[in-house]
C-alpha cells in the first residue's frame, strides 16, 4: 500500500511539468500581449518594457527561466498588477477560495448524503419526492441564475444578508449566499448519486441477512449500507472538489469574493503570462492531488480493491 | 443517524459564527466610539498599480487623486486648475516659460519638505525610457526636450526643467499650448517621494511604505476586495479635508454593484447594465451630464474601397444617429457629427456633416458601387460587448437598406481586438476615446494626425496636418480654436477620417441629499478633497 502511495505520488510530478510546459507554449499563441494598450505604446518603450520582463528573449529560454523559477517557488511578477507578484496574489485570494469551496463542499457531502439516504429509505414517498424534486432544481439551475435570485430576495428585498462583501466587513453572513449558492448544484449531484447506491445497498443480501437477524434500521445503515453506499459519491468527490474551486469564478464574481478565481479568468483576457501561469498550476495541483486522494481512499472503503 | 447528522450540521454552523461573530463585535464597538465619515466608493477595476509612472486607467486614477497633488489640482465644478503644491504662478509674455512658486507648508506624509529639485527628479523619473510610462506622450508633447530624452534620442539633461531654488519650478514649451495648465493636474505631471523609491524599491507603493502628498494617505489594501484611504494630517490644506476615509471597491461585475447602491453597500455608484439602465433611470440619485468621450468607428484607409473618401463618406451619412441614441443606446448620449465633443463655453461641437440617404447613395455610386453592387466583402469589428453588439447591428441593418450592401460583424476579446486594430487587420472598427485634458487637439492630434500611434485608421491628409501645426503655435484664443474647427471640418466633413457616432454622457448615482461637493463635470473627475456629508 505505501509502495503505492509513493509511486503514485511520484507521477504527480511529470503531470505537472507536461501542463506547466503545454501552458507555457499555448499563451504565447494567442494574438496581443500583457502590454497591449488602446493607448499606443511607441515601439521604444514597448522595446523597454520588454527587455525589463526578459520577454525580448527567446522562447525556449524563457521557458528555462520560467521553470527555474518555479522551482524555487517563485512564480515571478504580474505583468498586470504591478505593485505585487504572483506568489503574494495567489498568497491572498487562494485561502478565500479555498475556504468557500472546503464549506460548500462539505454542507453538500453532509447534506446531499442525508437526502440520498432518506429518499432511498422512503422510496416513491413524498420525502423522496421533496428531496429529488430539490436536487433536480439544483442540477439544472446554474449558478449565475441563482446568485442573482437569492441576492434579489435575501439582501435587496429581505435585508436580511449583504449583497456583496466578506468576512472582515460582515463577517459569517458575508459566506451564506456564496455558500448556497455554490454548495446548491453539488448538493444535488451528491444526492441522487447516493440515493441510487442506498437503494442498491439497501437490496442487497447481506442488508437482508442483517434485517433477518433483527437488528435496527439505523445500526443497519451505519455499520452496513454507508460504506458500500459512500463509493461512488467518493470517487465524485475528486473532481468535484477541484470543481468547486476553479468553478467558484462565477460565484466569487457576483458576490465579490476576493479569491482567486476571477484571477483564473481575468489574467486570460489580459495575457498576463505569468498570473496565467500561477493559477493554473495552483488549480492542477488541487486536481491531482485530490485525484490521487481518492484512489487512495478508495483502497479503504473497498475490500476488492488492492494495491499491492 | 438522523440526530447526528443534524447534530454534526448544528455544530458546523455555529462554531464558525461564534468565531467571526465575536471578532466583529469588537470592531463594531470600536466604530461607534469615533464615528468617523466614510464614502463608499464603485472603483470600476482592481487598480493596476499605485505608482503615478505606472498607471493609465479611470480606477488607478481616482485612487491617485486621493493620495497625490501635483502642482494644480482640480476645481471640483469646473475641473478648472487651481492651486496644488503651487500657490502660484506665472508665465512668461511669450506663453512658452511657465514658473511655479511652491507652498512652503507641502510637506510629505512622513513629515519630509517637497521642493522643486523633487518635482524635476520626479518629471525625469517619469520621462525616463527605462520607467516605460504610458502617458509619456503628454508631458512629450508640451515640455521643450521630453519627448526627445524619452525616446532616447537626448540625455535628461535637454528636458527644459529647473529648479530655480527650493520653492521655485520652471520649465519651456514646445509652443504656446494653452491648455497647458490645466494638464497638469494629470499623473504624468506627479511629483513621486524619490527618498521612499529609494528605499524600497518595487514595493515603495504597499501599505506600510507609501508616502504621499495628497489629502489622503493610504491605509489598508487588499487585492480584489478593497483599498482603503484615511484622511492625512500632514496635508498642508487638511481643515479643507471633510471625509475621514474613503473605501475603494474593485467591482467589475455592475449588476453587483448595482445592487450594492440599491442595498446602501456603496455610496456612488458609477456603472449599471443596459438591462437595468431604464430602471435605474428612475432612481433618486441619478445624474447625467455630456462628458469628454466620443463613440466612432475606425475605418481602415490602407485598402480599397476605404481608401476612397467618397465610399467613407457615404458609410457615415447613411446613419441615423438620432434613432441610434434614442432607440438602441438609450442613455441619452448626443448624436455627433464631428469628433471633439462640445466644451461648453470653450468650442462648441462641429458639425461637419449631414445625414443624406440620398446623398449617400449617390457618393457611393460615384465611387463605383452603384446601388451598392460589387461593394466587397466588409466586416465590422468590436470587441466583445452587449453595447457594441447592438450599435454594429444596427449600423449593419442600416447599411444594408440605405447603401444596399451586406456587411458582417465580429466580435473579439480585448487583447486580440487590440492586436488587430493596431496591425490595420481590420475594414471597419468600432473605438471610443476619451480626452486627456480639455482641449480640441486631444481629439484630432491624438486620432487624426497621419504621425500619431493611436491613428489606426491611418488616415492621412498633409493639408489636415499642417492645419494643426498653425494651431500649435498660436496663443489661446479664439483665433486658435477657429483654426482647430476648420481642421476638424475637414477631417470629417470632407475626408470622414473615421465615423463618429455620438457623444458619451456620464452616468452617476449619489445621494445628493446626503453629500455635498460632488458635481457633475466634463471629464468625469470628482475631487476628493470637496467632497462633505451633509
Amino acid at each position: 500500500m505505501s509502495k503505492f502511495i509513493i509511486r503514485r505520488a511520484l507521477g504527480l510530478i511529470p503531470t505537472m511539468l507536461i501542463i506547466i510546459t503545454v501552458c507555457f507554449f499555448l499563451i504565447r499563441v494567442a494574438p496581443g500581449g500583457p502590454f497591449s494598450s488602446e493607448k499606443k505604446i511607441p515601439p521604444q518603450i514597448m522595446k523597454n518594457i520588454e527587455a525589463k520582463y526578459h520577454l525580448d528573449e527567446p522562447l525556449v529560454m524563457q521557458y528555462g527561466r520560467y521553470v527555474v523559477n518555479v522551482i524555487r517557488g517563485d512564480l515571478g511578477p504580474s505583468y498586470k498588477y504591478k505593485d505585487y507578484d504572483v506568489n503574494y496574489y495567489i498568497g491572498e485570494g487562494l485561502p478565500k477560495s479555498l475556504l468557500l469551496g472546503t464549506l460548500s463542499i462539505l454542507l453538500a457531502l453532509i447534506l446531499g448524503m442525508a437526502a440520498g439516504m432518506f429518499s432511498a429509505l422512503r422510496q416513491n414517498t413524498w420525502v423522496d419526492y421533496t428531496w429529488m424534486s430539490f436536487a433536480v432544481v439544483g442540477i439544472s439551475v446554474p449558478t449565475f441564475v441563482l446568485g442573482p435570485i437569492l441576492m434579489f430576495i435575501f439582501s435587496i428585498n429581505l435585508k436580511w444578508l449583504p449583497v456583496a462583501g466578506w468576512l472582515d466587513e460582515y463577517g459569517v453572513a458575508a459566506l451564506v449566499l456564496p455558500v448556497v449558492t455554490l454548495f446548491y448544484q453539488y448538493f444535488a449531484t451528491i444526492a441522487r448519486l447516493s440515493r441510487a447506491s442506498f437503494l442498491e445497498a439497501i437490496r442487497s443480501d447481506y442488508v437482508r441477512t442483517a434485517k433477518a437477524k433483527g437488528l435496527k434500521t439505523s445500526y443497519i445503515m451505519m455499520k452496513h449500507v454507508l460504506k458500500g453506499a459512500s463509493l461512488p459519491v467518493v470517487s465524485y468527490l475528486g473532481p468535484a472538489f477541484s470543481g468547486i474551486i476553479t468553478g467558484s469564478i462565477v460565484v466569487e464574481q457576483i458576490f465579490r469574493v476576493p479569491g482567486l478565481g476571477r484571477h483564473f479568468v481575468q489574467s486570460a483576457f489580459n495575457r498576463d503570462y505569468t498570473m496565467i501561469m500561477g493559477t493554473v498550476i495552483v488549480y492542477s495541483l488541487i486536481l491531482v492531488i485530490m485525484n490521487f486522494l481518492v484512489d487512495v481512499l478508495y483502497g479503504y472503503l473497498d475490500p476488492r480493491i488492492s494495491y499491492s | 443517524m438522523k440526530k447526528l447528522i443534524i447534530a454534526a450540521l448544528l455544530v458546523m454552523m455555529i462554531v464558525p459564527a461564534f468565531v467571526f461573530a465575536g471578532g466583529q463585535q469588537e470592531e463594531s464597538t470600536a466604530v461607534a466610539a469615533a464615528e468617523p465619515v466614510v464614502f463608499k466608493y464603485h472603483n470600476g477595476a482592481e487598480p493596476e498599480s499605485l505608482d503615478p509612472a505606472v498607471i493609465e486607467g479611470v480606477p488607478e486614477h481616482s485612487i491617485y487623486m486621493a493620495l497625490f497633488e501635483g502642482l494644480v489640482t482640480y476645481d471640483p465644478e469646473s475641473l478648472d486648475a487651481i492651486p496644488g503644491v503651487a500657490e502660484s504662478w506665472e508665465v512668461s509674455d511669450d506663453g512658452l516659460t511657465w514658473t511655479f512658486y511652491l507652498r512652503n507648508n507641502a510637506v510629505w506624509s512622513d513629515g519630509s519638505a517637497i521642493t522643486a529639485q523633487q518635482f524635476v527628479d520626479s518629471w525625469l523619473r517619469f520621462l525616463a525610457p527605462e520607467t516605460a510610462a504610458v502617458y509619456a506622450y503628454l508631458p512629450g508633447m508640451v515640455i521643450k526636450g521630453a519627448a526627445e530624452y524619452n525616446a532616447g534620442e537626448a540625455g535628461p539633461e535637454a528636458v527644459a526643467i529647473r529648479a530655480l531654488d527650493d520653492h521655485t519650478f520652471q520649465f519651456d514649451l514646445t509652443g504656446p499650448a494653452p491648455y497647458v495648465l490645466g494638464m497638469l493636474s494629470h499623473y504624468a505631471f506627479a511629483v513621486v517621494p524619490l527618498h521612499t523609491i529609494e528605499e524600497f524599491g518595487d514595493a515603495w507603493t504597499r501599505p506600510g511604505n507609501i508616502v504621499s502628498n495628497g489629502p489622503f494617505n493610504l491605509k489598508s489594501w487588499t487585492p480584489q476586495d478593497k483599498l482603503i484611504v484615511e484622511k492625512s494630517e500632514t496635508y498642508w490644506d487638511k481643515d479643507a479635508v471633510k471625509l475621514d476615509e474613503i473605501v475603494f471597491y474593485p467591482i467589475d461585475d455592475t449588476n453587483t454593484a448595482t445592487n450594492m447602491y440599491l442595498n446602501g453597500e456603496i455610496d456612488l455608484l458609477t456603472d449599471t447594465p443596459p438591462n437595468q439602465l431604464d430602471k435605474m433611470k428612475l432612481d433618486d440619485g441619478y445624474i447625467t451630464n455630456a462628458t469628454f468621450i466620443t463613440y466612432y468607428y475606425k475605418v481602415n484607409q490602407t485598402k480599397a474601397p476605404f481608401n476612397d473618401a467618397r465610399v467613407r463618406k457615404a458609410l457615415g451619412m447613411a446613419i441615423d444617429r438620432q434613432e441610434l441614441v434614442d432607440k438602441v443606446t438609450r442613455g441619452g448620449q448626443f448624436p455627433a457629427y464631428g469628433i471633439t465633443p462640445p466644451l461648453p463655453g470653450l468650442y462648441p461641437a462641429v458639425v461637419a456633416f449631414e445625414e443624406d440617404f440620398d446623398e449617400a447613395r449617390a457618393l457611393l455610386a460615384e465611387a463605383g458601387y452603384p446601388n451598392g453592387e460589387g461593394f466587397p466583402e466588409t466586416t465590422i469589428l468590436y470587441n466583445t460587448s452587449e453595447g457594441h453588439k447592438n450599435i454594429a447591428q444596427y449600423v449593419q441593418q442600416k447599411w444594408a437598406e440605405v447603401l444596399n450592401i451586406e456587411v458582417q460583424i465580429e466580435n473579439q476579446e480585448w487583447a486580440t481586438y487590440l492586436d488587430n486594430m493596431q496591425h490595420q487587420n481590420f475594414d471597419i472598427a468600432r473605438s471610443g476615446w476619451q480626452g486627456d485634458y480639455v482641449d480640441p487637439n486631444t481629439f484630432l492630434t491624438d486620432l487624426l494626425h497621419s504621425e500619431s500611434g493611436n491613428n489606426d485608421g491611418r488616415y492621412a491628409s498633409a493639408e489636415f496636418d499642417a492645419l494643426l501645426a498653425k494651431a500649435a503655435t498660436m496663443p489661446g484664443g479664439q483665433e486658435r480654436l477657429d483654426v482647430l474647427a476648420e481642421a476638424e471640418q475637414l477631417a470629417i466633413g470632407e475626408d470622414m477620417g473615421c465615423i463618429p457616432f455620438y457623444y458619451y454622457n456620464t452616468a452617476n448615482w449619489i445621494d445628493l441629499d446626503e453629500w455635498g461637493g460632488w458635481y457633475p463635470t466634463v471629464q468625469d473627475i470628482h475631487p476628493w478633497k470637496a467632497i462633505y456629508k451633509k
